[in-house]
């Protein structure tokens, strides 16, 4: 069976619009009857992600696909890439820019939260041309 | 099966689509010229009984006659009614309420203390997932059930201090008359139009210790018109916790919590909602979401407006002591207050329950959605394009009941009978010669 996609465009510092696709797409797994705790767990990885996009990279995509049994979560942007990756998964390692922190975001527990929540996670790729990063989560 | 408070007076209805685009669960379409409210989405939270330019959607509660079917009458105030008059203390109140009929009257403003004590002891005591939230505004536990069923174990399984006041008083009675439990009959009066509901289908618990519940409005001219009689004043002995639940942030305020963030509205709780659920708020130790703006002092049943109101209620808070005395009820175990019914999550929102045809489903509902204007003008009786098609898929609507739908049908149809106009059937005569 062919799986259930979404797809959505974000822009980079686009605060307004930002978590909108996540969201979207947390209310279409409820729609689909996905049990309640993979719901919480996709749209916290996608949330992540998506947020990553907006403050981290020049803009980029969302990409969802749905199946019977499992989720795929594909973000992928334009650069400009994650310098050193090994320091960008440790918990409270984060660049963001002073005025994204007072704003809330910048924690640096963006990609350890979508490690812990995704049961695979894959960065296909960090360097300059743009971040791609796929997850999935079964059930 | 479904009994809600929140139903449409047809009459009155004149099919104008304002409520449907308010309703934050989009529970109501508008079919064959008049509101319609899905039973299964409703959550009785009174939006669209304060949109309605017509007054059409009422609030059902009980006629108050029905007191007359029991020996033993008792009033259970909410704490909201304290702020609904203007030069009356609360003494005042309770004194001309029991005056209208009751034998006694309980404040539920006085159980609302004894459940912010056993609040404050049980976030002690018991892990609760972070932020603990409030159990005590029905329409919010329910629309949690709905839109956020991973939020389900976060909830405060503590009796909403209505259903605790109900339980004391009638306990009380029983031992004070000697009666029996059918010849005690227990009112709350109500601001609120999802407690009505929630007594009728409890939540969290089995059965709702209240027998009937009555509109704050009715008993508000009531009060007035026995209030030059009445001169005895009642002792009232709730503190300025529980008479402060009457406000947005007055729970909050009696689990002496250090972290706690309350909300109001509706579509602001749905949004701090989603934010917990993604764990942006884990350093939250106490979420109060109420739905009604200003907290229950602005239901859909109350009489004044909800700023004056809650402006009453600080004040009369200042003259009030800080703690009640409560000893006598929590020296007793107090799990009897204690939810004791596991909540349900609520599956209206699933278009299938086997996920594959969902899945076939919502292909459909994009496809359509695609093929319709987008402009969300709700004409076609749904709460905007997109519900629209997913009312087609479902088979509650078709696509022209979309008016630039019709009108592009109408169009083409037009034209096809244009040109078959003039299209002359050969039997019709003409002077034309006749080739072979
Ligand atoms: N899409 C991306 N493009 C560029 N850099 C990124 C991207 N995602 C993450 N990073 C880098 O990894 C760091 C850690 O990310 P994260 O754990 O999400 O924390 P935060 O977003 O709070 O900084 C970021 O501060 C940033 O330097
Ligand atoms: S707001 Fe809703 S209930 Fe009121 S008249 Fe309009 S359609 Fe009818
Ligand atoms: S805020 Fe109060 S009055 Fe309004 S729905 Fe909730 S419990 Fe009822
Ligand atoms: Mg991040």
């Amino acid at each position: 069976m062919k799986p259930y996609t979404m797809d959505f465009d974000v822009k980079a510092r686009d605060f307004s619009s930002a978590g909108e696709s996540s969201s979207k797409f947390r209310k279409t797994l409820l729609m689909l009857s996905i049990p309640s705790d993979i719901v919480r767990r996709a749209s916290i990885a996608a949330y992540e992600a998506e947020m990553n996009i907006v403050i981290h990279s020049y803009g980029g995509k969302m990409h969802f696909e749905i199946y019977k049994d499992k989720i795929v979560i594909v973000a992928e942007d334009t650069g400009p890439g994650i310098k050193d990756l090994e320091l960008a998964m440790k918990e409270g390692y984060s660049t963001a820019p002073k005025e994204v922190i007072e704003m809330g975001f910048g924690a640096g527990m963006g990609l350890p939260n979508m490690k812990r929540n995704a049961d695979t996670m894959e960065i296909v790729n960090h360097d300059e041309s743009g971040t791609k990063i796929v997850m999935t989560i079964n059930f | 099966m479904y009994f809600h408070s929140v139903t449409l007076d047809k009459d009155r209805c004149k099919g104008c689509t304002n409520c449907i685009k308010r309703c934050p669960t989009e529970a109501i379409r508008v079919r064959d010229g008049k509101a319609k409210i899905i039973k299964e989405k409703c959550i009785d939270c009174g939006e669209c009984v304060r949109v309605c330019p017509y007054h059409a959607k009422v609030v059902v509660t009980d006629d108050i006659g029905m007191m007359e079917n029991y020996k033993y009458k008792i009033a259970l105030p909410a704490p909201s009614l304290y702020g609904q008059f203007k030069d009356m203390t609360i003494g005042d109140i309770l004194a001309s309420l029991q005056s209208c009929g009751f034998d006694e009257v309980f404040e539920v403003a006085y159980a609302a203390d004894i459940v912010s004590y056993i609040t404050r002891d049980v976030v002690k005591t018991k892990d609760y997932k972070r932020p603990i939230i409030s159990s005590a505004c029905p329409a919010i536990v329910r629309l949690i059930q709905q839109r956020f069923p991973s939020l389900m174990d976060n909830i405060l399984n503590i009796m909403p201090p209505v259903e605790v006041a109900g339980k004391i008083a009638r306990d009380e009675a029983k031992k004070k008359t000697g009666l029996k439990d059918e010849e005690i009959g227990v009112f709350f009066v109500s601001p609120c139009a999802a407690k009505v509901t929630s007594v009728k289908n409890p939540i969290g618990i089995e059965k709702s210790y209240i027998d009937g519940v009555f509109s704050m409005r009715d008993v508000y001219s009531m009060i007035l018109d026995k209030r030059k009689f009445t001169e005895k004043k009642i002792e009232h002995i709730s503190s300025m916790i529980g008479v402060g639940w009457a406000n947005a942030g007055g729970e909050s305020y009696g689990t002496s919590l250090e972290n706690c963030l309350f909300v109001d509205g509706i579509q602001n709780v749905i949004g701090v909602l989603e934010d917990i659920e993604l764990g942006k708020l884990d350093d939250i130790d106490f979420f109060e979401g109420l739905a009604c703006v200003g907290g229950c002092v602005g239901g859909p049943l109350t009489v004044a407006n909800n700023f004056v109101a809650r402006n009453r209620i600080i004040k009369l808070k200042e003259k009030l002591n800080k703690d009640a005395s409560i000893k006598k009820y929590i020296e007793v175990d107090f799990h009897e207050f204690m939810l004791n019914v596991k909540l349900k999550k609520s599956d209206v929102l699933n278009l299938d329950e086997d996920i594959d045809k969902a899945i076939d489903m919502m292909k459909s509902i994009d496809e359509i959605y695609k093929s319709l204007p987008g402009l969300d003008c709700g004409s076609c009786g749904s709460p905007g394009c997109r519900a629209l098609a997913e009312d087609i898929v479902k088979g509650f609507a078709s696509e022209y009941d979309c008016i630039f739908k019709l009108k592009d049908r109408i169009k083409i149809l037009a034209e096809e009978i244009n040109k078959l106009s003039i299209k002359i059937p050969p039997v019709i005569g003409s002077d034309k010669e006749v080739k072979p």
